[in-house]
């Protein structure tokens, strides 16, 4: 099976960079895979779980927001942040979901609002792929 | 004769500033490596969004619309000032600010300064610059959080008008012995000029202009960043070298004052022998 490199980068270090045979990536517009010779592609990304699939196993990455190229030979994801299930520190991720959700209760709004929702997208998303790790390892 | 109580004194303070400044020397070596490193990581998130732009900006429906690539009459420019918060470290300071003095005496328009760092602070307060932003103490290892807050004011500054055109100045790291101030142009963007051929059609989600709007903002902070990395590694390979001068320097002159010591003993041994001899052929 033909595969492709990825590579997601933030701009503090290279997060991945493998071959790959699958990408599923948390477009603007809903939920976007990638296989092999995709057609050139320029996206922006929401807060979201990125998967990468490889020869029968997934990795499951937290991303908050980036953009994605794919390149006739590559594909490129250039992430605000972005951390790899293993990485992420759950209580300090429950810590920020707690305090976004306080935020949000007083009632708030244009900026203030925007911020505190975009700020629980994103401790959602790291729980929940935290939590597929936890949960893959049991079984 | 010099005095020899001095002299020993004298050798014991220049080997304590030779202690500390061999200490500093090599913390600020292993700042540096850090740096470097943390510079070399973001580098090929620095190479792609360039790329992505310059390919979005030869598209000629996005033709300069967004805000941040559009020229505009110049009537005030803001310089983002980047320099270290402590000294220590050589000439490059005082480079870096003699490179701003300069630039602002050669525009014919307001210049507007945004101060990262307090050397840069202080220099603009001392020559009465108009600074319209200070951000000091920031850590050796900034997060690319930490830098945001001073482009959302360098673009919210551009994009309400207050400012036409922002530049950059920073100390730019070449080697470990060389830095180099260097002073360019942030925005407008300029988008980089693409090899031609190398241009791929591009299926845009949900549209070229609202990928380039949301690529734009980000290009400015990642230059920011960027621009601060390079100047904390300059900032901790100007000190290493300034400081390993120091220490050569200082053992330099323990080494000319323990020969002075050491002269200054023997004569008076010497003296004191003679004395004695003296003594001993008065009393016989």
């Amino acid at each position: 099976m033909p595969s492709f490199k990825i590579d997601i980068v933030t701009a503090e270090r290279i997060v991945y960079s493998e071959d790959v045979d699958e990408v599923v990536a948390p477009g603007v517009s809903g939920q976007l895979g990638i296989l092999p010779h995709h057609a050139p592609l320029m996206t922006t990304l929401e807060a979201g779980e990125l998967v990468v699939r490889k020869g029968g196993q997934e990795e499951i990455m937290a991303i908050s927001g980036g953009f994605l190229e794919v390149r006739p030979d590559h594909v490129i994801v250039l992430a605000d942040q972005a951390e790899r299930a293993e990485e992420i520190d759950i209580s300090r991720a429950d810590e920020a979901r707690k305090r976004a959700e306080d935020r949000l209760k007083v009632k708030q709004t244009g900026m203030d609002a925007l911020r505190a929702e975009a700020a629980l997208r994103r401790a959602l998303v790291r729980l929940s792929v935290a939590e597929k790790l936890r949960r893959r390892r049991k079984v | 004769m010099p005095d020899i109580r001095k002299v020993r004194r004298r050798i014991k303070s220049v080997q304590n500033i030779a202690k500390i400044t061999r200490a500093m020397e090599m913390i600020a070596a292993s700042r540096m490596r850090k740096a470097q490193e943390r510079g070399l990581q973001g580098r090929p998130y620095a190479e792609k969004i360039e790329q992505v732009i310059a390919d979005l900006a030869a598209l000629p429906e996005t033709s300069l619309r967004h805000p941040l690539l559009q020229k505009r009459d110049i009537k005030k420019i803001g310089v983002v000032h980047i320099t270290p918060d402590r000294g220590l470290c050589g000439g490059l300071n005082a480079n870096l600010n003699r490179q701003l003095g300069n630039f602002i005496l050669k525009q014919e328009v307001p210049v507007e300064v945004v101060a990262v760092g307090r050397k840069g602070r202080d220099f603009s307060v001392r020559s009465s610059c108009s600074l319209c932003a200070e951000f000091t103490q920031l850590s050796d290892k900034p997060s690319f959080i930490d830098t945001l807050p001073i482009s959302n004011i360098v673009i919210q500054e551009y994009t309400e008008g207050t400012i036409d055109m922002v530049y950059i100045s920073y100390a730019q790291f070449i080697t470990t012995m060389v830095q180099k101030p260097v002073l360019h142009q942030l925005l407008p963007v300029q988008p980089a000029e693409i090899p031609g051929g190398q241009n791929v059609d591009y299926i845009y989600e949900p549209t070229a202009e609202a990928v380039l709007g949301n690529l734009l903002p980000r290009f400015v902070e990642m230059e920011i960043y960027h621009a601060i990395l390079e100047s904390i590694a300059s900032e901790q390979s100007a000190r290493m070298v300034a400081m390993r001068s120091a220490t050569d320097s200082a053992n330099e002159l323990i080494g000319e004052l323990t020969l002075i010591y050491n002269k200054a003993r023997q004569e008076s041994i010497t003296n004191e022998l003679l004395d004695i001899t003296g003594g001993v052929v008065a009393l016989e």
